[in-house]
Parts: structure tokens; C-alpha cells; sequence
């Protein structure tokens, strides 16, 4: 405070406060840049591990369909598990129709739409043909190209792509009442002894679903890329920065309250479906939630990884020193409700309601104070 | 927001543009508030996503699984996702939001080969069911389903030919106005009977909605004049429907042509014939009798939504917020409005309502709402005409659309196309199509000189 506070205070005396932190001014541009910088910053370097560790469980994915065996699927499983975390902390970058989901060309739908169509893709109880996967004939080949077209046939997105559609090809259907999906890994196993049917198929499937995930992920580093002067990031470091801020404060508080307290929480506490949950054939949902709570707080301290600087955090601090603090301690108390739900999510909306009750309540307590430090900017963001 | 300050620069900027005969032109009181206290200020893309802002804290949660409902896609029957399956066998769409998309305003496709998707077409032959409705057609039922699960077949697809048809205003300005010829391919069950009658229809707006069933049926009854005995020519005539829970028939609030009582029953028929969701109120699959791949087909449970999902979909398309008037005060909307007065357009888009008390939701009950309708029928002419009667509506009549959020389309849905088949591709166009009842307010609008158009459209803008 203090380090802030004294700069302004000898432009007061100067007699012209063009960045004085009076609550009464409106942001601008030279104490907004810094934050706009290290947000940017922290976008790129969160899209550059998600995009790293797509590639990891890219070809994670590679060797186990080129040599089908119990220890390939399971480490294919784990690097899909690892390369959930780093994504999970990017949907904070959503909602403002930035590059992710821009409505022009966004991949988001491509990358993360949910609920699975598993039928259209695969096999499911009681109907060995079904999918894409076990036509040959409608479909005789298997590339990202055409789940790239599946994924929009018709005008609206048929989930054929992304993280969900390659969990649904590694863990299979959860229909069980405890435990995940248990897809053999002989499903792949064309030698004769797999089974399903058309295993090759669904090792080609799997792979380009890989491929296509890491060719979105790369739209997305190259959007935020800090050295490029035409692209995503180089318009948002241009705009005014109410709006720069604007952008922060909504992707932050949509996540926090329609997307993850409402969407992926409330939905699943109200319905008790076991499996109404992101996650459902890998029973990672809880993850998910702690990912996305741990991603707003990311983008409040602008931090991420070893990289840290200026942040929305100081630029509230410096008109309403209290307001930030409150909004660090309920986003923080919101990450801590998240990490209490205990694993796996489709049994705590059940036996452990209280712990994920209570998650909702810190992150709608914080969607309430966002919204206090957007009409502290004279911003007018309306959220649920 | 409007500070003193501006009201009163704004109000002498009006008189220096010469005002001085006439009285001065000001907002109403609340007039910016088109859903009364449910009022939010967006007028950006979610303009039509948010919640009312006087959200009863207790509707929350089922807000947010109505809305995560309208929004998902629907799944084919079994899946892991067992709330979300049991998409078709034959549907129009995967979700209510890819027809409503961003809870907005659908439109015919751009081009032959787009898919018809926030887009459908009614079918019917001569002759009422046994509730007074239309009668389905054999092979098809009431509406085409151009979509379908593996293994069934798709009931066709639905293509728009557009003629242009020339005209001028007073002044001699060019007009064209395009006209929409329906042509229906690919069945999949054999030839459409040969008197069978069709209606497309755009996807509306899903805002407020709640706050016109919330309106006592007294306002709207009184603002009927099926006899037009105060001779300005206009009737207004209220639709009386079918109501499949109370099984009598009552008042029509929604629909193009008002064909559904209440919100519950609307959605369960949109479910039912748009995505192939049963429901208590539709609880059998939408396959007529010469369709057995779509009747054997596996079902996603009995029904497919259960009633409390119903009703949390049902609370949410009640408590989706209208947004806020733009532009409420500036001199050229409020001349447009005193046009919309003048010409004869508030006579049926009525401006200002007051809802009652509608039980169980404090939000929507006794406001003061902006949202230019009268909810009743009215006879809008051959050229607009379906030929398709609906309960009590005749082949010539249209339910008075709410105008409010017309403005916004353009933000939310990336057009700007208008009437219930999107033909009218602007504002002006919308109004250059209105016949019959509405035909002298049409004429009045042909002709006013170019500024006071402007004006006019202008105030349509900013609803």
C-alpha cells in the first residue's frame, strides 16, 4: 500500500493525479497496463502447459494404440488426468468471447462441451453398433478433419471432440454406482482376443481426438503469444482499461457463479444424478472444481506457476484496501471449500452435501464482491 | 443512466431543434424499465441470458437447472448422463438454446443448403382433434422433425425460396420486401397428404416470459374486441386452448398464434416436438404409426424429464430478465414514440401492463411492465397469412408478438431478421409486411417523410 501510495501523493501535491487511487477516478490507462501485462502474461504461460501437457497425453495416447496393453491405457489415463489440471485453471479466460470462445472461432464447444453423446461416438449398453466408430461404412475414414465437421453438423455442436470425448474413450461408459468407467484396454486390441468390434477404429478415433485437442490448444498459445503484435493479446493491451478489466472481472465472475457454483455444482446437488457431473466416466469432477476455483484466484493475484506481478488484487488495494483483502480471503476460502469435497464427486452430492454446499456459498459470497469491485470501476457487470 | 443534468441538456437540445410549437417530449416514468424491477442492464450478447435482477434467492438453484437444461445437449438414450438422455428418435435439435440461442431470437437460414435449425415448420390437415387443435398430419404429425438418431430415418428437410417484391414510400423511396415460398424435401415417410398445411416459424426470444403469464386474464381480456365495436378496425381476439393438465380449455398466451396456455405446457411441448423429450404432459415418443424404427427405438426413461426438471425449466423461461430501454431520453426516440402513438402501432402493442400476483414468485408479481402486446389475436392480412388455423386462430390471425428486445437481436443473434418466418430482414420491412387489421398503420408509415422514419425505427431500436 504504502509503495503505492507515496507516488500518489506527490502527484497530488503536483497538482494533477492522472493515477492518483482516488475512488472517485476512473481507471486508467498507466495503472491498468501493468495488470493488463501480467494477465496477459499468465494467460499464455497457463495455455502453454495445457497445450504442453496435451501433447504429453497426445502421446501417451500414441504408444499405447500402437502397442495396446493394460499399462498403456493406464498411463494414457493418467496423462489425460494431468493434462485436465492445467485446463482446468484457463476457464477463467472464458466468457468475455476472448479467443476461446469467441463465437466466430472459438474451440471451447470442440475442446470441452459436455454432456458426452457417447452413442453417437462409441458403443453403449445394449447397442454394440452404435457410434461412429462402428461405421465404417458411413464413415471409412477416421481424421481430425471429420471430428472436426461431426463436432458441427447441423449448425450446433454434436460432442464428438475434446477432453470428454477422449475420457469416454479411455475409462468407457460409467454406468456402475461406484468407481469410474471400466473400458477394457482389449478394446483397442486388434489381434483377434479384443473386444468390441472395430478396435483399430477406436484407436484412430482416440488419436485424432488427441491430435484435434492439441491443434485447439495451439490456436489458443498463439492468440496470447507475446510475440506476435496482430493478435488477441496484442488487441486486449490496446483497449480502454475499463474494458481490459471489464473482461478480467467477468471471466472471473462467471466462472465463479453461473458456470461453477450454478452449472457444475447446484445442477448436480439439485438433480443427485450420480452422473450430472463434468467428469462422469473418469470420476474427476472434483478436480475440476479445484482447478477452476484455483484459476480465479490466478487471475486475482496475477499468478500462475512461477510467474507473479501486478494484479487486480493491487489495483483494488490501492482505492479500497479492505474490499481486496476480503475478495483474496473468500476466493481463498472458496479454494479451500473445493479441495474439502471429498473424492469422487457423484458420491459427495450425495452423502456429503455440506461440503459441497458450502463451496457453493464461498463462491457465490465472491461472485457478490466481484461485482462490488466492478461498480468500484464503474463497471456494470451483470451476473447471476 | 439519465442524471437531471442530461435530461434537461437533452430537452433543450430537442427545443433548439425547433419543438416550439410542440409540447416537450419525455420519457415516461419507468419507461426505461421494460420488465419492471426484473429490469437488467446488459445490452451486450447475455443481454437476454440473465436472471431477473430481483431474483428471489430461493429461485436461484432452480434457475441454474433450468437454465443448464435449455442449454446442454440433449443425449442419445443410454447413456452415463441418464438426467440428459434419450435425444429423438426424431428431433429439430440437440438443445432449446440451439434453437434459442443465447435465450435470442432464431431465424430462417441464410441459404439452401444451411440446415432450418432455430427454425420449424408446423404441419396440419383441414379439421380440429378432438381438443379443438390441429389435426396432425398422418405420416408426419404436427410439425417436421428434419433430424434424427442413428438408425432412424429423418422426416425431411425444410428449404425457404425468396421472391423480392418491389415498392416505394410516399416520397418515393425504393423499398423490397421478400417473400418466403416453403418447400419441403427429402421425406422419409412418403408424400405429405395433398391438403396438408404448413406454417414456419422462428425460435422467439425467451425474455420475460414469465411476466406476461403473470398478467391477470382480465388486462388482457379487456383489451379484446373480437366485434371491433369501437370501429377503429381492429379486433383483437383471444385464442382459447387446450389446457392437458386441468383438461378444459382455456386462455392462449404463447405462441405465434397463441396455442399454449401457460409455460409448463409450452415447454413441454417444445420438448416434446423439437428434441424428442417425453414428459408428463407429452409422455409418448413423437412417432406417428407408419414410423416403427422411431417407436422401437430405445427410450431415455419414462418420461425422459421428470417433473421436477420440468419445473426447474419452467421457473427459469419465467425469471429470464427483459433488459433496459437504450436511448430513452434522446430527442429522435422520443418523436418515434409519439409516431408509434400516432399511427395507430400502440393500439395492439400495448406499451404499458401491470402483472398480478402470480403464486410463488414475488419477482414477476405486480410490476410495471413495458412489453408492447396485447397477447391477442389479430388479423394481419393475406400476405402473412399461414393459412393454418390453431384453436380459435384462423388462417389470417397472428398472437400481437412482444416488441420488447427487438432492438438487441443484432447483438444477441448476429441478424436482425424479423416477423414469425424471419422475412422481414430490418425493422422497416416488419412494419412494411403488417395487413389487414394493421394495414391503415402500415399506410401511415408509408407515408411519413424520411426523418420521421428514422425516428420511428429508431424507437424500435431501443426497446
Amino acid at each position: 500500500m504504502s509503495r503505492r501510495l507515496l507516488p500518489a501523493l506527490v502527484l497530488l501535491i503536483a497538482g494533477c493525479a492522472p493515477s492518483a487511487p482516488d475512488p472517485d477516478q476512473p481507471l486508467t490507462a498507466e495503472e491498468v497496463a501493468p495488470v493488463a501485462e501480467q494477465y496477459a502474461t499468465l494467460v499464455a504461460a497457463n495455455y502453454a502447459d495445457a497445450h504442453a501437457s496435451a501433447l504429453e497425453l497426445r502421446d501417451a495416447i500414441a504408444n499405447f494404440v500402437a502397442a495396446p496393453g493394460e499399462a498403456g491405457l493406464e498411463a494414457a489415463r493418467l496423462a489425460w488426468l494431468d493434462a485436465r489440471e492445467s485446463y482446468g485453471q484457463t476457464e477463467v479466460f472464458r466468457f468475455y468471447d476472448g479467443p476461446i470462445d469467441n463465437p466466430d472461432d472459438g474451440p471451447e464447444g470442440q475442446l470441452n462441451a459436455w454432456p458426452m453423446d457417447e452413442a453417437y461416438v462409441d458403443y453403449v449398453e445394449g447397442m454394440p453398433d452404435a457410434g461412429i466408430i462402428n461405421d465404417p461404412a458411413g464413415h471409412p475414414t477416421i481424421d481430425t478433419e471429420l471430428l472436426s465437421s461431426l463436432n458441427e453438423q447441423g449448425g450446433e455442436t454434436n460432442i464428438s471432440s475434446g477432453y470428454h470425448a477422449i475420457e469416454f474413450l479411455l475409462w468407457g461408459q460409467d454406468r456402475s454406482a461406484d468407481g469410474p468407467g471400466a473400458r477394457p484396454w482389449t478394446d483397442y486390441d486388434s489381434s483377434g482376443a479384443g473386444t468390441a468390434a472395430n478396435q483399430d477404429r477406436r484407436g484412430t478415433y482416440l488419436l485424432a481426438a488427441a491430435e484435434l485437442l492439441v491443434a485447439d490448444l495451439q490456436q489458443l498459445v498463439d492468440a496470447w503469444d507475446g510475440a506476435s503484435s496482430s493478435n488477441y493479446r496484442a488487441m486486449l493491451l490496446d483497449e480502454q482499461p475499463e474494458e481490459i478489466v471489464r473482461r478480467m472481472l467477468l471471466g472471473m465472475g462467471s466462472l465463479s457463479g453461473a458456470e461453477l457454483a450454478g452449472e457444475r455444482i447446484e445442477v448436480a446437488l439439485a438433480t443427485r444424478d450420480q452422473e450430472d457431473e463434468h467428469s462422469c466416466f473418469s470420476d474427476n469432477t472434483h478436480r475440476d472444481v479445484v482447478s477452476n476455483a484455483l484459476g480465479i484466484q490466478n487471475v486475482y493475484l496475477g499468478r500462475y506457476g512461477s510467474s507473479s506481478g501486478a494484479s487486480l488484487y493491487e489495483l483494488i488495494a490501492a482505492r479500497d484496501q479492505a474490499l481486496a483483502d476480503r475478495l483474496a480471503d473468500q476466493i481463498q476460502a472458496s479454494v479451500d471449500a473445493a479441495e474439502a469435497i471429498p473424492a469422487p464427486f457423484d458420491r459427495a452430492i450425495v452423502d456429503d452435501r455440506e461440503a459441497v454446499e458450502a463451496t457453493v456459498e464461498a463462491l457465490r459470497t465472491q461472485t457478490d464482491s466481484i461485482v462490488e469491485v466492478a461498480a468500484l470501476f464503474a463497471i456494470t457487470l451483470a451476473l447471476e | 443512466m439519465t442524471t437531471p443534468r442530461h435530461t434537461a441538456r437533452t430537452i433543450a437540445l430537442a427545443c433548439l431543434l425547433g419543438c416550439s410549437d410542440e409540447p416537450q417530449l419525455a420519457p415516461e416514468p419507468g419507461e426505461a424499465l421494460s420488465g419492471g424491477e426484473t429490469t437488467v442492464f446488459e445490452s451486450g450478447a447475455r443481454a437476454f441470458m440473465l436472471s431477473a435482477r430481483n431474483l428471489d434467492p430461493a429461485h436461484q438453484r432452480e434457475f441454474f437447472v433450468g437454465n443448464s437444461f435449455f442449454n446442454k445437449n440433449w443425449v442419445i438414450a443410454p447413456s452415463s448422463t441418464t438426467a440428459r438422455d434419450g435425444l429423438g428418435p426424431t428431433f429439430n435439435a440437440r438443445s432449446c438454446s440451439a434453437c434459442h440461442f443465447k435465450d435470442g431470437r432464431g431465424r430462417p437460414p441464410l441459404d439452401a443448403d444451411e440446415p432450418m435449425l432455430s427454425m420449424l415448420v408446423r404441419l396440419s390437415v383441414p379439421g380440429v382433434d378432438a381438443h379443438g387443435g390441429p389435426l396432425p398430419e398422418p405420416n408426419y404429425g404436427g410439425q417436421l422433425q428434419p433430424d434424427a438418431i442413428p438408425g432412424v430415418a429423418p422426416e425431411g428437410r425444410a428449404v425457404v425460396h425468396w421472391q423480392e417484391l418491389p415498392g416505394s414510400y410516399a416520397d418515393g423511396e425504393p423499398f423490397s420486401l421478400r417473400r418466403p415460398t416453403l418447400e419441403l424435401l427429402e421425406l422419409g415417410y412418403g408424400p405429405l397428404a395433398d391438403d396438408v398445411l404448413t406454417s414456419a416459424r422462428v425460435a422467439p426470444q425467451m425474455i420475460g416470459l414469465g411476466l406476461l403469464e403473470a398478467l391477470p386474464e382480465p388486462t388482457i381480456l379487456a383489451l379484446a374486441d373480437p366485434d371491433d365495436v369501437d370501429g377503429d378496425g381492429i379486433s383483437g381476439r383471444p385464442n382459447y386452448v387446450w389446457d392437458s393438465v386441468t383438461q378444459s380449455t382455456v386462455l392462449g398466451r404463447y405462441g405465434w398464434k397463441a396455442n399454449q396456455p401457460g409455460l409448463r405446457q409450452q415447454n413441454a411441448g417444445a420438448f416434446h416436438g423439437d428434441i424428442g423429450i417425453t414428459s408428463s404432459l407429452s409422455p409418448s415418443e413423437n412417432c406417428p404409426a407408419s414410423q416403427t424404427a422411431c417407436a422401437a427405438a430405445e427410450s431415455g426413461g419414462a418420461p425422459e424429464l421428470d417433473d421436477a426438471l420440468l419445473d426447474a425449466i419452467t421457473s427459469y423461461s419465467r425469471l429470464l430478465a427483459v433488459p433496459a430501454r437504450r436511448d430513452v431520453d434522446d430527442p429522435e426516440v422520443l418523436r418515434g414514440r409519439e409516431l408509434f402513438r400516432e399511427l395507430g402501432c400502440a393500439d395492439c402493442h400495448i406499451p404499458r401492463l401491470e402483472t398480478g400476483e402470480l403464486p410463488g414468485f414475488p419477482e414477476l408479481s405486480r410490476q410495471v411492465i413495458w412489453p408492447y402486446t396485447d397477447l391477442l389475436l389479430h388479423d394481419m392480412g393475406e400476405e402473412l397469412a399461414d393459412g393454418r388455423p390453431d384453436f380459435e386462430a384462423d388462417g389470417r390471425e397472428w398472437r400481437t408478438p412482444p416488441l420488447w428486445g427487438i432492438g438487441l437481436f443484432a447483438v444477441v443473434n448476429d441478424h436482425s431478421l424479423y416477423l414469425h418466418d424471419g422475412r422481414a430482414r430490418n425493422l422497416a420491412e416488419a412494419v412494411l409486411w403488417h395487413g389487414g387489421e394493421a394495414r391503415q398503420a402500415r399506410d401511415g408509415f408509408v407515408e411519413l417523410d424520411a426523418d420521421d422514419r428514422a425516428a420511428l425505427l429508431r424507437f424500435l431500436e431501443s426497446l
